[in-house]
């Protein structure tokens, strides 16, 4: 015997309640996250915050220039290196998707894609810091790189996948050689989808501090020296943020303001692309 | 390219196993459950990381499960459509976005006095940073990972299913429970794996916040409350000091268990996904 309509629609009522109060409760700490970040940060980011490096312990002022000029020196770096590689490879899934190279690399990027952010980390020592013998800037930026792998490749090879036929065949059929075909009408086409799963993997990997502990390290000096350990954001406040001193802490809330500004500008580009292009990611 | 791709994987384990070799040669098989960690007489069990990631991971997803599937079922279900839906949706997506080293920054200042508060209440010794405020925000971190897969899921339960059911006279409670639960379960079940996944390989903020002792703790409450270690943030903090060999090879060969444990996760996950996806 089922129990009464009455209380089962209660129960219904009941049960939509409690869904909703869980759902919209994930809300507040982030909000509360948001607002504690920008409310410490705003404070500290001036011209002369962005412009000078860290000062000693103790004395006033000092910024982060070092952090802010690495960080982007070795997230373009490593968007150089990622960016045809995730693109070539993604165009390679989407226009072969039966071969066995192409099944084999779809489960490597789905291992990629799975790899703990420390372990690339200690690789890329290996492959890079130890034979230089010194920890540098190259080495974080080849981490960098492929931690970006996969979303470019997956961004890409989703976007072509959902262009028509038709398309390809038009172009074929007018007699373009196949790899003309590729450069001047598939990728076009597909730009927009491309372009975003790039700015989304630009803003996955910079505020990635594991895999550049062992690599870039950190440096308390302003350097563009590709081959000398160099300083990035989230290093700058994951260092920072973990030391005694109160100046320290304000720099560091005031890299995390910068970093968090910096990470949600570049998602809202993403977003921004890809709702008028409309492209499922 | 693709090439290439693949000859990354295999790089990085041949990496793993042939800097582990050594480690690998010298303890053997009972590195995984030899309790102490003394780099100083080089003796090296892994037994109380594995159980730090373990714990942290599974507090972790015991307390974002219940968020996640929310998220899930009000955004696939409930709401689907329009601004307040698209609203929620993004502030998801945000939670994702935001970098793990914040997470752990913003833990070490607000919530690690919030704990040990809590802690002195409840008579524990306070040290504020440890596991379960490990395990809080690594549920806020990973809570993105399990809904947004859950709420494209829930999407494509067949409307004829629900319809049928509605027409019987079932409230929409018992269709969410009696039908679109049982058909998403197992997706659902893979959103956890792909989560837990995160979860054990997640290192700033873990790192930041968990306290750092190689000890293992002798009671319940200790286990649960005070300080632990992580893989990924033993080998954080170690690994630049690592001074001989062998104890550079031991952190290597956790960063190869680590590896070996999410691989082996994700592509489960990522199998029964696409499993479902292609029915």
């Amino acid at each position: 015997m089922e129990p009464k309509i009455g209380m089962r629609n209660l129960k219904s009522s009941a049960f939509k309640g409690v869904i909703i109060f869980f759902a919209f409760v994930i809300t507040i700490p982030l909000i509360i996250i948001l607002l504690y970040i920008i409310k410490q940060g705003i404070t500290q980011v001036n011209w002369h915050f962005l412009t000078n490096v860290p000062a000693p312990p103790g004395e006033k002022g000092g910024g982060i220039a070092n952090a802010l000029v690495g960080s982007f020196i070795m997230v373009m770096l490593a968007a150089v290196a990622a960016v045809p590689i995730g693109m070539l490879a993604g165009i390679y899934l989407s226009e072969n998707p039966r071969t066995k190279l192409a099944y084999y690399s779809g489960l490597c990027v789905d291992i990629l894609q799975g790899v703990p952010s420390i372990v690339v980390g200690i690789v890329v020592y290996f492959w890079v810091v130890k034979p230089f013998g010194t920890f540098s800037a190259l080495g974080g930026s080849i981490a960098l790189a492929i931690m970006m792998l996969p979303i470019i490749i997956r961004s890409t090879e989703q976007t072509l996948k959902l262009l028509p036929d038709s398309l390809k065949e038009a172009a074929l059929s007018l007699g373009v050689p196949y790899h003309r075909v590729i450069l001047k009408v598939i990728v076009p086409c597909g730009f927009a989808g491309i372009l975003s799963g790039i700015t989304l993997s630009i803003a996955r990997v910079i505020g990635e501090t594991a895999p550049l502990l062992f690599t870039a390290l950190g440096n308390r000096f302003f350097s563009t020296n590709l081959t000398k350990p160099m300083e990035s954001l989230p290093h700058v406040i994951f260092n920072y943020a973990t030391s005694p001193y109160d100046d320290w802490h304000d720099l560091a809330w005031g890299a995390s303001f910068i970093l968090l500004v910096f990470v949600l500008t570049l998602n809202i580009v993403t977003k921004v692309i890809t709702r008028k292009w409309k492209i499922q990611l | 390219m693709s090439i290439f791709l693949v000859l990354i994987i295999i790089g990085v384990l041949i990496t793993l196993i042939v800097e582990s070799l050594p480690s690998i040669k010298s303890s053997g098989i009972k590195y995984l459950w030899g309790k102490v960690w003394d780099p100083v007489q080089n003796i090296y069990g892994a037994y109380p990381f594995l159980v730090g990631t373990l714990l942290t991971s599974f507090i972790a997803l015991i307390i974002s499960i219940p968020f996640s599937y929310a998220i899930a079922i009000y955004l696939g279900e409930y709401n689907p459509k329009g601004w307040l839906s698209d609203l929620l949706k993004n502030t998801v997506e945000l939670i994702a976005a935001v970098p793990s080293i914040i997470y752990g920054f913003w833990g070490l200042f607000i919530l690690v006095p919030l704990i040990r508060t809590l802690e002195i209440k409840l008579q524990i010794i306070p040290f504020g940073v440890g596991v379960f405020t490990a395990s809080i925000i690594l549920a806020v971190m990973i809570i993105p990972y399990g809904a947004s897969l859950g709420i494209t899921l829930i999407r494509m339960v067949p409307s004829p299913l629900k319809e049928g059911a509605y027409a019987l006279g079932a409230t929409r409670f018992e269709v969410i429970r009696k039908v679109i639960m049982p058909y998403t379960r197992t997706g659902l079940f893979a959103g956890v794996l792909l989560s837990l996944g995160r979860a054990l390989g997640e290192t700033m903020a873990v790192t930041m916040l968990i306290g750092n002792s190689t000890a293992i703790a002798d009671t319940f409450k200790n286990l649960i409350f005070g300080p632990g270690n992580t893989m990924a943030s033993v080998i954080a903090n170690e690994f630049a000091e690592a001074d001989h060999t062998l104890y550079l090879s031991a952190l290597i060969e956790l960063g190869l268990v680590l590896f070996a444990v999410t691989v082996v996760i994700n592509l489960i996950g990522k199998r029964i996904i696409t499993r479902f996806t292609n029915n």
